[in-house]
C-alpha cells in the first residue's frame, strides 16, 4: 500500500481532510510533526506520496507560511528535493503552497536543470488578496491543456462541476517579473487556473496553482481535499442522481497522483 | 556584546500595491467620512532586541521579515529612527504618522513566532515586539490621532505613537517578593463590606459579604486576600448562576402550563419557585428523560451537554457569551469568547474534538448617531467581533457555519457576543472525575496579568468608566497555542490501551476565574493542594493571587495519575506544548490549600467555597402591560414592491454574507449543507449540516432561534425561539425527534422585580416548549446585568434576549434539502396558519402605525410540534425539493429568498392562504406567525403532501415559472429577482 506523509506543525489544521483524501485513493496516511522531521529528515524516504496541508502555520506570523518555511529551508529542503528526485508526488494546498514557495520548492529549477543544493530565494509569492480580506467560496477552475503536472494534467469536467473551494487571505499569485510567468507557462508549469470570471484574489494570469518542472510538486491555493464526495459540491442538491456515477473533481487529482506513484513504484 | 533594539519596517513594493492600506482607507472613510486622508500607506513594524550585529539583523530582515518578491524591509539601527522622515511622492502633502503597538504585557502572538524563526536562523535567542504603522497623507497630526483612536487602535490594549517608535530597551517586570495580606473584615459594618466588595472588584452582594464575614468570625481569623478573591470568583454570577438558581417569589399571572415542578402557591397567591433553573429548563430535560428519551448522555453537569450520535460517538454543544469584554475590546473579546467556548468542548467529558463553531451578535445599527461616551461605535464593534471570531476560528481550523446578527438600538452600550462550539467524542470518553492523588497538570499558554477579574467584571453592569477600570480584564488570544494544546490532548486521550489508555482522569478548561475556578471545581469533592510558583509566567512580578485568578488564555487543567506523567510529557514535548505540575488533588479535610514556595498563602474549605453561598429569595413580578395603540394608516398594495425591497434591506433580514464569507466554513472537509446555498451562493441556509464521523452518511444539523422582536412578551419569545430553531433544523432534513437545544439568557439587571419577572416568564416558556417539542435542553448559560450607565446617569437596558441553539441528527445526509428553488413548474406550498397579528414583525418595526393588530402571535404548542414532524416526514419521503423557514420579514420575504437563491421565477397567489381572522393582503405577506414552512414540491406529488399533512393547515400559494421575476396574481406586482437580490445583499456588503 502507498504510504502518504502528512507534515503537521503548530497551526496546521487541514491535515485530517488531506489524510482522508489520500485514504480514499488507497494510500495510508502517516502524520509527522515538523519537529520530528527536523530531527530525522531521513524519515521522508519512507513515503511514496507527500502532503503539506493547509492551515495557519505559526499563526501565519509576518506572512502566511513564512515562519514554517524558515524553519524548513535549511534542514528539510534537501530532503524534499531528494523525494522529488525519487519521483514522489507532493501536494501543497493553501498554506502548504505558501510554505513550498518560500522554502524554495516551487517553482524549482528550469527543465533539465538540477535542483540547487541550498534553498533558492523565492521568485514567486502569494500576497494579500486584492480585497485584503479572507474569502471562503467555491470558484471555477481550469486545467491548462499543456500542463505537465501529474496531479492535474488531462483532467476535465463540465464547468459547473470543475470547481474547488478556496479559503484564504493571502493567495494572490505574483512573480518577480512577467518573464517568470511566461517561463512557467511555456514549461507547462501552470497546473491550474481560476476561470477568467472567477479570479478571487487578483492573481496574475488567473494562476491558482503551479508545479515544478517535473510536474510532481503541486502547490495551489484551492483545496481539492475538500471536494472528494458529492455532498461537498456547493449545489449538490441541484445535481442529478446520475452524477454519482462519476468522481468529484477534487478526488480525481489524488487518483492521478496515486496512479503515478504506483506506476513509477517510487520505492 | 550588549543587547540593543533594532527596528525594521516592512512595506509593499510599489509594484505589488498596498491592499492592506487600501482596506484601512475604506474602513476609515466609512467610519469618519468627515475627515478622510488622501491616501493611507501601511507598514509592519518589528522591534528586535538582542546581542546582534547589524549584518545579522539585516539577514533577519531579508530572510524572515520581508518577502523578496512583494516587499522591502528598511532597517533602523539603535538611534536611527528619530532622524528619518516619512516618504511620500507628493512632496506638498502633509504626512501624519501613526504607530500602533501592543501595550506591555498584552499578548503578541506574531512576536513569539518570529522569535522562534530567528532562533532557527541564527541559533540565538532574541526578544521581538510587533506593531503597525500608518502614514495618513493630507491630515494633520491631530486629525490623524483622532482617526487612530477611532478605528486603528484601542487604548485598552494599544499604545498609539505619532512618530517612529523605537525604544532603547524593552520594559520587563521585576521579580515578586512574597507578602501575605490579611483583609480585616470581622469588624466591618454593612456599608464598609459593600464598599470593600466594590473597590476590590469582588462584586459580591451584602448577603454574600456577610456570609464570608460570619464564616471567618467563627474560625476567629481574618481572610487572606487570595481567599477572598477565590470566593469572589467562585461565587460570581458568571460562574455560579446564582440568579437563575435562586428561590423566586413571583407575583402576577402565570402564562402557559398551570402545573410545573418545584412551584408552590402561597396563601397570598404568590408563586414560590425553588431554584428557577432546576424547576424549569432542567426539569423539562429530566422529565423528558423519564418519559423515555434515551439519547442524552450528559446534561447540565459538564462544560457542555452530550447526546448520542451513533453507537460509538457522542456529540456535544456549548454556547457562551462574552459580552462585557467585547464591549471594551471587541476583537480580543470575541476571539477569546470563541476560544473559551472551544476550550469548553475540549474540556467536556474526557475531551471532545471541536468540529463546528457558531456565532450570534447583537449590536446597535451601524448608523447609530447617538453613541454615549465610553461606548465604541457599533459598526466598529461589529467589524471587530467578526474579525475576532474569524481569526480565532479559522486559525483553530474549526468551521464557523451558523449564526446570525440582530440589530437593536438598545445594544449600543452593551453588545452581545454569543459563541458556540460543537464537538465529537468516543462514547466511552464522556465522563471523568479527578481521583485522589492525581496531579494537577496545566497545559498550554503561560500565565500573565491579562484577564484578571474577568469573572467578577462580567457579573457587573457596564458604566462609562469601565474601559479604564477593567482594561486588565481584556485578553488577547493565541489560537495557534490552543490548537497545539488540542492536538496534544486528543493524542493523550486516544493513547492506545496497551500503553495505558487515556492518560488523564478528568479535564476542564481555565475560563472565568482561571486556575481558581478550574482547580476549585475539579477538587470540589476531594480537595486540592496547589504550588503556585510552579505556574509558568509570561513575565516576572505576578503575585500568587494574580497567578491564581488570572484568566490568561489557552490553558487547560488535567487530573493525571502519577504513572502517566512521563508519557504525557512526551506528547506535550512532541507538540511543543508547555506542561506544568501544579500540585495534587485530594487532601485530608477536603480543603483548597494554596502555597507559594512552600509558604501557605491561602486555605479554604471546599464546603465554604461550593456550598457557602447564601441562597437569597428574589422577588419577581409581572404587571399587565398597557396595550399599545394600534395605527390606522394601513399600507396600500401599490407600495408592495417598495415595501418588499425595504424589508429585504432591513438589517435584520439582509444577507450576512459579508460575515459568512470571512469564515472558513469548509475546513475539516465535512460540510454537507453550507451556510450559503444556491447556484450563486446567495441563498441563506436555515441550518448547516456536517458529517461528524468520516465515511458515515449520518449527519448533524446545527441552527439557532432568536426572537428578540418578541422580547416584550418573554414567555412567547421563548416559545418562538424554540419553534424557530426546530423549523430551521427541520428545513434541511434533520430528525425532529432527535433535537437537543441550549439556552442563553442575556438580560438586563434582575434586581428589579419586573425584570426578574420577565426572566421567570422566559424560563417558563423554555419549560413548556421544551416539553411540547420534546427537545431537551442539555446545557445553557446566562449573562445578566447587561445594561450601560452613561456619564449623565441614564441606564440603557438591552432587550431581554434569549438565544436558543440546537443540533439534531440527520439520518442520511444524502437526503438533505436546501432552501434554493430548484425547478420551474414546481409549486410552492405553505404549511401553517397566518393571522392579523403583526407583533414582533419587521413590518411592525418598520411601519409602526400601519397595523390594526399589533399583538404578538401565539405559538401553538400542539400544532407547532405536529407541523415540524409532518414536514420532516415529507422531506424524508423525498417529495420536497426546497424548504425554507418562514420567519423574519414574513411570507413574501421568505418566498423571494427561495426564488432569487435558486434564480427561478415565482408567481404567488395568497388567496387560499390558511388564515385565522381576516388578514389583509399586507398582513398575509408580512405577518410573522410561527410554525410556518415554505416547501417546493412537484404538482404530481400534491396528493402525497395531503396524505402526510392530514388536517394541518396548508395550501399551494404559488408556482415557480420560467420568468426571472417574482409576481403576485391579481394585482400588478412584478419585480425582477436580481433587483430583490441586490436589495438584500447591499446593506451589509462592507
Amino acid at each position: 500500500m502507498l504510504r502518504a506523509l502528512i507534515v503537521t506543525t503548530a497551526g496546521i489544521n487541514c491535515d485530517q481532510e488531506l489524510a482522508e483524501a489520500f485514504q480514499l485513493v488507497g494510500a495510508e496516511p502517516h502524520f509527522l510533526h515538523l519537529k520530528t522531521l527536523l530531527a530525522k529528515p531521513k524519515r521522508i524516504e519512507q513515503f511514496e506520496l507527500i502532503g503539506l496541508p493547509g492551515g495557519f502555520s505559526y499563526g501565519d506570523a509576518v506572512a502566511a507560511g513564512r515562519i514554517a518555511a524558515q524553519l524548513m529551508r535549511r534542514e528539510l529542503y534537501p530532503a524534499f528535493v531528494k523525494a522529488v528526485e525519487r519521483g514522489v508526488p507532493i501536494i501543497a494546498p493553501c498554506n502548504g503552497f505558501q510554505i513550498a514557495v518560500q522554502m524554495g520548492l516551487l517553482p524549482g529549477p528550469a527543465t533539465g536543470e538540477p535542483w540547487p543544493s541550498v534553498a533558492p530565494q523565492p521568485i514567486v509569492a502569494l500576497g494579500d488578496n486584492q480585497s485584503a480580506r479572507i474569502i471562503d467560496k467555491w470558484v471555477e477552475v481550469q486545467v491548462p491543456s499543456q500542463t505537465r503536472c501529474v496531479w492535474t494534467a488531462g483532467l476535465s469536467a463540465d464547468s459547473h462541476l470543475q470547481l474547488l473551494p478556496i479559503a484564504h487571505g493571502e493567495g494572490r499569485f505574483m512573480a518577480t517579473s512577467p518573464s517568470v510567468v511566461q517561463g512557467l507557462e511555456s514549461a507547462g508549469q501552470i497546473a491550474i487556473r481560476y476561470a477568467d470570471h472567477d479570479n478571487p484574489n487578483g492573481s496574475t494570469d488567473n494562476i491558482a496553482g503551479i508545479c515544478d518542472a517535473s510536474g510532481l510538486v503541486l502547490g495551489l491555493m484551492p483545496h481539492p481535499e475538500r471536494y472528494t464526495v458529492w455532498e461537498h459540491h456547493p449545489t449538490w442538491t441541484r445535481l442529478p442522481q446520475s452524477i454519482r456515477r462519476s468522481q468529484p473533481f477534487g478526488i480525481q487529482m489524488f487518483e492521478k497522483a496515486a496512479e503515478h506513484a504506483r506506476s513509477a513504484a517510487v520505492l | 556584546m550588549t543587547e540593543v533594539v533594532y527596528r525594521v519596517e516592512v512595506r509593499p513594493r510599489s509594484s505589488s500595491g498596498d491592499a492592506r492600506g487600501e482596506a484601512v482607507y475604506r474602513q476609515v472613510s466609512s467610519s469618519s467620512p468627515e475627515c478622510v486622508p488622501q491616501q493611507i500607506n501601511t507598514a509592519s513594524v518589528f522591534l528586535v532586541q538582542g546581542a546582534l550585529t547589524t549584518a545579522q539583523m539585516q539577514r533577519i530582515a531579508d530572510e524572515i521579515l520581508a518577502d523578496p518578491v512583494t516587499e522591502v524591509a528598511t532597517l533602523f539601527a539603535p538611534g536611527d529612527s528619530a532622524a528619518s522622515e516619512s516618504v511620500n511622492e507628493d512632496e506638498h502633502a502633509t504626512v501624519s504618522e501613526i504607530e500602533v503597538h501592543p501595550l506591555p504585557g498584552v499578548m503578541d502572538p506574531d512576536a513569539q513566532a518570529v522569535e522562534l524563526a530567528i532562533a532557527s536562523l541564527l541559533d540565538q535567542g532574541v526578544a521581538v515586539r510587533t506593531g503597525r504603522r500608518f502614514e495618513l497623507v493630507g491630515l494633520s497630526e491631530t486629525e490623524a490621532h483622532s482617526i487612530a483612536v477611532r478605528c486603528l487602535a484601542n487604548p485598552v490594549i494599544h499604545a498609539v505613537h505619532t512618530h517612529r517608535y523605537h525604544p532603547e530597551i524593552f520594559a520587563s517586570g521585576a521579580p515578586y517578593e512574597l507578602a501575605v495580606n490579611h483583609v480585616a473584615i470581622s469588624t466591618l459594618d454593612e456599608q464598609s463590606l459593600l464598599a470593600l466588595s466594590r473597590e476590590a472588584h469582588l462584586f459580591l452582594s451584602l448577603d454574600e459579604m456577610k456570609a464570608i464575614q460570619q464564616a471567618y468570625k467563627q474560625r476567629g481569623i481574618e481572610p487572606r486576600e487570595i481567599e477572598l478573591e477565590t470566593l469572589a470568583q467562585t461565587w460570581s454570577e458568571h460562574c455560579v448562576h446564582k440568579t437563575l438558581k435562586s428561590i423566586v417569589r413571583y407575583e402576577g399571572a402565570m402564562p402557559g402550563t398551570k402545573v410545573r415542578p418545584g412551584h408552590t402557591i402561597e396563601d397570598d397567591g404568590a408563586i414560590v419557585i425553588d431554584n428557577l433553573l432546576k424547576s424549569t429548563v432542567a426539569a423539562a430535560t429530566h422529565e423528558l428523560i423519564d418519559e423515555g428519551i434515551d439519547w442524552c448522555l450528559s446534561v447540565f453537569v459538564d462544560n457542555a451537554g452530550i447526546i448520542a450520535f451513533d453507537e460509538d460517538h457522542g456529540v456535544c454543544f456549548k454556547v457562551e457569551t462574552h459580552n462585557h469584554p467585547s464591549a471594551l475590546e471587541p476583537y480580543g473579546g470575541a476571539a477569546t469568547g470563541i476560544g473559551g467556548c472551544i476550550r469548553d468542548i475540549i474540556g467536556t467529558g474526557l475531551a471532545a474534538k471541536p468540529i463546528a463553531a457558531t456565532d450570534v451578535f447583537c449590536v446597535a445599527p451601524p448608523d447609530t448617531q447617538d453613541v454615549p461616551a465610553g461606548c465604541l461605535p457599533p459598526r466598529r464593534i461589529l467589524e471587530q467581533v467578526v474579525g475576532g471570531v474569524r481569526d480565532y476560528g479559522n486559525r483553530m481550523g474549526i468551521p464557523t457555519l451558523n449564526g446570525t446578527v440582530w440589530f437593536d438600538q438598545n445594544y449600543v452600550g452593551n453588545p452581545l457576543v454569543f459563541c458556540g462550539c460543537v464537538g465529537v467524542m468516543p462514547r466511552d470518553r464522556c465522563e471523568g472525575d479527578a481521583q485522589l492523588g492525581d496531579h494537577i497538570i496545566a497545559l498550554g499558554g503561560r500565565t500573565g496579568r491579562d484577564g484578571i477579574h474577568g469573572a467578577t467584571f462580567s457579573s457587573a453592569e457596564l458604566t462609562d468608566s469601565h474601559a479604564d477600570e477593567f482594561s486588565h480584564a481584556v485578553q488577547i488570544g493565541n489560537a495557534v497555542t490552543e490548537k497545539q494544546v488540542l492536538d496534544a490532548i486528543l493524542e493523550a486521550r486516544d493513547n492506545p490501551s496497551e500503553q495505558g489508555g487515556c492518560l488523564f482522569s478528568a479535564i476542564t478548561d481555565c475560563g472565568a476565574g482561571g486556575f481558581s475556578s478550574a482547580v476549585g471545581e475539579m477538587g470540589e469533592l476531594i480537595g486540592a493542594t496547589v504550588d503556585l510558583e510552579r505556574a509558568p509566567l509570561k513575565y516576572d512580578g505576578l503575585t500568587p493571587t494574580e497567578i491564581w485568578i488570572s484568566e490568561a488564555q489557552e490553558r487547560m487543567v488535567l487530573a493525571v495519575p502519577k504513572k502517566n506523567l512521563a508519557r504525557l510529557q512526551e506528547i506535550c514535548d512532541a507538540n511543543d506544548v508547555e506542561m506544568c505540575d501544579l500540585g495534587v488533588f485530594g487532601n485530608q479535610n477536603r480543603e483548597l490549600i494554596l502555597r507559594y514556595h512552600n509558604t501557605e498563602v491561602g486555605r479554604l474549605s471546599m464546603q465554604l467555597l461550593h456550598e457557602g453561598i447564601p441562597n437569597t429569595v428574589r422577588h419577581a413580578s409581572w404587571s399587565k402591560k398597557e396595550e399599545e395603540v394600534s395605527g390606522t394608516a394601513f399600507r396600500q398594495p401599490d407600495h408592495l414592491v417598495d415595501d418588499l425591497r425595504t424589508l429585504l434591506s432591513d438589517l435584520n433580514v439582509a444577507s450576512k454574507q459579508w460575515i459568512i464569507r470571512q469564515y472558513d466554513h469548509e475546513v475539516q472537509g465535512r460540510s454537507v449543507v453550507k451556510p450559503l446555498v444556491g447556484p450563486d451562493g446567495n441563498g441563506p441556509s436555515d441550518a448547516a449540516v456536517i458529517r461528524p464521523v468520516a465515511g458515515s452518511d449520518r449527519g448533524l444539523a446545527i441552527a439557532n432561534g432568536l426572537a428578540v422582536g418578541w422580547s416584550k412578551d418573554p414567555y412567547m419569545m421563548a416559545l418562538a425561539g424554540i419553534d424557530e430553531c426546530v423549523r430551521n433544523l427541520v428545513c434541511v432534513g434533520a430528525d425532529p425527534a432527535r433535537i437537543a437545544i441550549l439556552d442563553n439568557f442575556c438580560w438586563p439587571s434582575c434586581d428589579e422585580s419586573e425584570t426578574m419577572g420577565s426572566l421567570v416568564h422566559a424560563a417558563w416558556g423554555c419549560y413548556d416548549a421544551s416539553k411540547a417539542y420534546r427537545t431537551p435542553f442539555i446545557s445553557g448559560k446566562d449573562s445578566l446585568h447587561n445594561q450601560f450607565t452613561t456619564e449623565d446617569g441614564r441606564t440603557i437596558r438591552i432587550p431581554a434576549t434569549l438565544l436558543i441553539s440546537g443540533f439534531s441528527l440527520v439520518q442520511d445526509v444524502t437526503s438533505c434539502v436546501t432552501m434554493d428553488a430548484k425547478r420551474a413548474g414546481h409549486c410552492l406550498i405553505i404549511v401553517g396558519q397566518t393571522t392579523t397579528q403583526m407583533g414582533g414583525s419587521r413590518a411592525l418595526a418598520r411601519w409602526p402605525d400601519a397595523w390594526a393588530d399589533t399583538s404578538i402571535p401565539e405559538v401553538d404548542l400542539k400544532q407547532g410540534p405536529a407541523t415540524a414532524h409532518a414536514v420532516s416526514t415529507l422531506i424524508t419521503s423525498g417529495v420536497v425539493h426546497a424548504a425554507h423557514d418562514c420567519s423574519d420579514g414574513g411570507l413574501l420575504v421568505a418566498a423571494a429568498e427561495m426564488a432569487f437563491a435558486g434564480d427561478i421565477g415565482l408567481r404567488l397567489d395568497v388567496s387560499d392562504l390558511p388564515i385565522e381572522g381576516t388578514p389583509s393582503l399586507h398582513e398575509r405577506l408580512f405577518a410573522e406567525n410561527p410554525s410556518r414552512y415554505l416547501l417546493e414540491v412537484a404538482q404530481e406529488d400534491l396528493d402525497r403532501v395531503q396524505t402526510h399533512l392530514g388536517d394541518l393547515p396548508w395550501a399551494v400559494i404559488g408556482n415557480f415559472d420560467e420568468t426571472t421575476a417574482l409576481s403576485l396574481s391579481d394585482i400588478s406586482f412584478n419585480v425582477e429577482l436580481k433587483e430583490l437580490r441586490s436589495a438584500w445583499l447591499a446593506p451589509l456588503e462592507w
